[in-house]
């Protein structure tokens, strides 16, 4: 039996912001409320949520970048906030915005982000092709400046460098928002290859159900900060009895994955 | 240092050296308006006929460049890096913030070295200069010295875009606007008005322009005659200023810099904007 590679219990974050013409009024944003979910090593778990329903800043406090306010967090074996370092010597991640020195070219990029990881020039730009060919990427491009490559180009390139430094855990958030049919493709077959060859930890966000379902093992449904169904996709349908995980996603929220997704605003 | 840390270091310098590449119309345009700037400067005492005011002016200029461009590269590095979008991966990634900053205030020493050649360079054409007699080594030990209170400067200064991106780059620039004017770069603390003379005993420019003044030679300057800078034990008083004021400002912009990352990831503000 595998063991734990997340152990997330009552998890909470709260967003104060001030509102009103003199900024007086502080008006609270319950982003996550008391979330709890493992994830098993070597699994792909998926967290299938409208936006503002907390994936992003529950991936933020997985990625060291956030500090919840409530809750315990343990990846890898290791507890946030004290052990921040050794966690991040051990995730990748990669965000919905290829965020990037877009006028660096891709080598550019990814040998900056090797080095940030105490890699060497040689080994990070033999990996970089290596996983860029894998991506579909034409390797002709490596030094062309990211400002000139489309989103899936540069969503393929944000991959490459969260793979670059070999992390047990990757955390993808909305990696196939935005991108082209033979793109979002070429990525999902990445992530099916990856999980299968080098046994990879993955929790990936999404609000596409047909990749939540054909990418993960488990998925966990969250709607304003709480999970409110966990399982595999055939017993998210079975419990809900439901033909398709649009429909688990009604019969648990009682309202439509849109009408969720035009409700909520914090993210 | 271990040789991850090494690596780590030079991450820094090598992406600020290939930004640098990218945007080099911006490094030239900078270039010359420095060059501009201190030739303007400088020639006012060219003009009064008076080679000891354009020796002082020369010596501001120089010294100004050099600790603006040093403070203003590090202190500005968070909002660079906020305004790419890049913030987020760059504090994931297991490089300690001192070896962050660190790297990044390498290269700032480096490129404000350029900008401080450049317009040397430059003001020979505009200016009959010679340093002849002046001690070059005294001066060079100075500018390394006091480049460790403006990194500690900047790396609090650095703070202020995670607060907010916008204002926090026009507080940078008034911090800095505050140095230039109470350090008397190009004229004596002496003549600031008497209520505003005890701020520039806080700044490191103040006791770096005094002790490059004497190294120079201005103050023994007589016409005619070869530069008598003086020896660098004479300028031990304001090395020792500089040296405590590096060894106060450094670890504590680093704590601030710290408790302002903590905040920072309390309240969501790593999150890119901006």
């Amino acid at each position: 039996m595998s063991s734990v590679a997340i152990r997330v219990q009552n998890v909470r974050k709260v967003f104060r912001k001030r509102k009103g013409a003199l900024r007086r009024e502080i008006h609270e944003e319950h982003a996550l409320n008391g979330i709890t979910f493992e994830v098993r090593e070597g699994e792909v778990y998926g967290l299938l949520g409208p936006n503002g329903s907390g994936k992003s800043t529950l991936i933020r406090i997985l990625s060291t970048l956030l500090l919840a306010d409530g809750g315990d967090v343990e990846i890898l074996g290791f507890h946030l906030p004290e052990h921040e370092r050794e966690v991040r010597e051990r995730v990748g991640r990669v965000s919905v915005d290829a965020a990037f020195y877009k006028k660096l070219s891709a080598r550019e990029n990814l040998l900056y982000t090797a080095f940030l990881y105490g890699f060497e020039k040689t080994d990070a730009e033999q990996k970089a092709l290596y996983i860029l060919k894998r991506l579909g990427q034409d390797a002709s491009r490596f030094d062309d400046p990211l400002e000139e490559m489309s989103r899936g180009m540069q969503q393929k390139v944000s991959i490459a460098r969260a793979l670059l430094v070999n992390p047990p855990l990757l955390l993808l958030d909305e990696p196939t928002t935005g991108l082209d049919p033979k793109s979002k493709q070429e990525v999902q077959r990445f992530i099916q290859d990856l999980r299968l060859r080098e046994g990879t930890t993955i929790v990936l966000t999404t609000h596409d159900m047909d990749e939540a379902e054909r990418l993960c093992d488990r998925i966990g449904i969250l709607t304003r900060g709480q999970l409110i169904a966990e399982g595999t996709s055939e017993e998210l349908k079975f419990q809900a009895g439901a033909d398709n995980l649009e429909e688990v996603f009604l019969k648990a929220v009682g309202k439509s994955f849109e009408e969720a997704e035009k409700e909520v605003t914090v993210e | 240092m271990s040789a991850s840390a090494i690596r780590q270091t030079w991450a820094f310098i090598y992406r600020d050296h290939q930004l640098t590449k990218r945007y080099w119309s911006w490094v030239v345009v900078f270039a010359f308006y420095a060059l501009v700037n201190s030739a303007s400067v400088a020639l006012i005492g060219v003009a009064a006929h008076d080679t000891r005011l354009t020796l002082t002016l020369t010596i501001g200029v120089l010294l100004w460049t050099f600790l603006s461009v040093l403070f203003n590269e590090i202190a500005m590095s968070i909002a660079y890096e906020r305004w790419e979008g890049t913030l987020e991966y760059t504090f994931m990634a297991p490089a300690s913030r001192f070896v962050h900053l660190f790297g990044v205030s390498l290269y700032a020493m480096i490129y404000s070295i350029f900008r401080v050649v450049v317009v040397l360079a430059g003001l020979f054409v505009f200016i009959d200069l010679s340093f002849r007699g002046a001690n070059l080594f005294g001066i060079l030990i100075v500018l390394l010295v006091s480049s460790l209170a403006f990194m500690g400067l900047g790396l609090i200064a650095a703070t202020l875009p995670v607060f907010s991106p916008e204002r926090g780059a026009e507080a940078t620039n008034i911090l800095q606007g505050v140095l230039l004017l109470v350090s008397g770069i190009y004229y004596p603390v002496s003549v600031l008005p008497k209520w505003i003379q005890p701020v520039s005993w806080l700044s490191p420019a103040t006791y770096a322009l005094s002790a490059c003044r004497k190294l120079t030679g201005i103050d023994t300057f007589v016409p005619g005659r070869p530069l008598h800078g003086a020896p660098l034990l004479a300028v031990m008083p304001d090395l020792a200023r500089l040296l405590v004021m590096g060894v106060i400002l450094i670890p504590v912009g680093l704590w601030i810099f710290g408790r302002v990352e903590h905040w920072a990831k309390k309240t969501g503000k790593l999150k890119r904007t901006g």
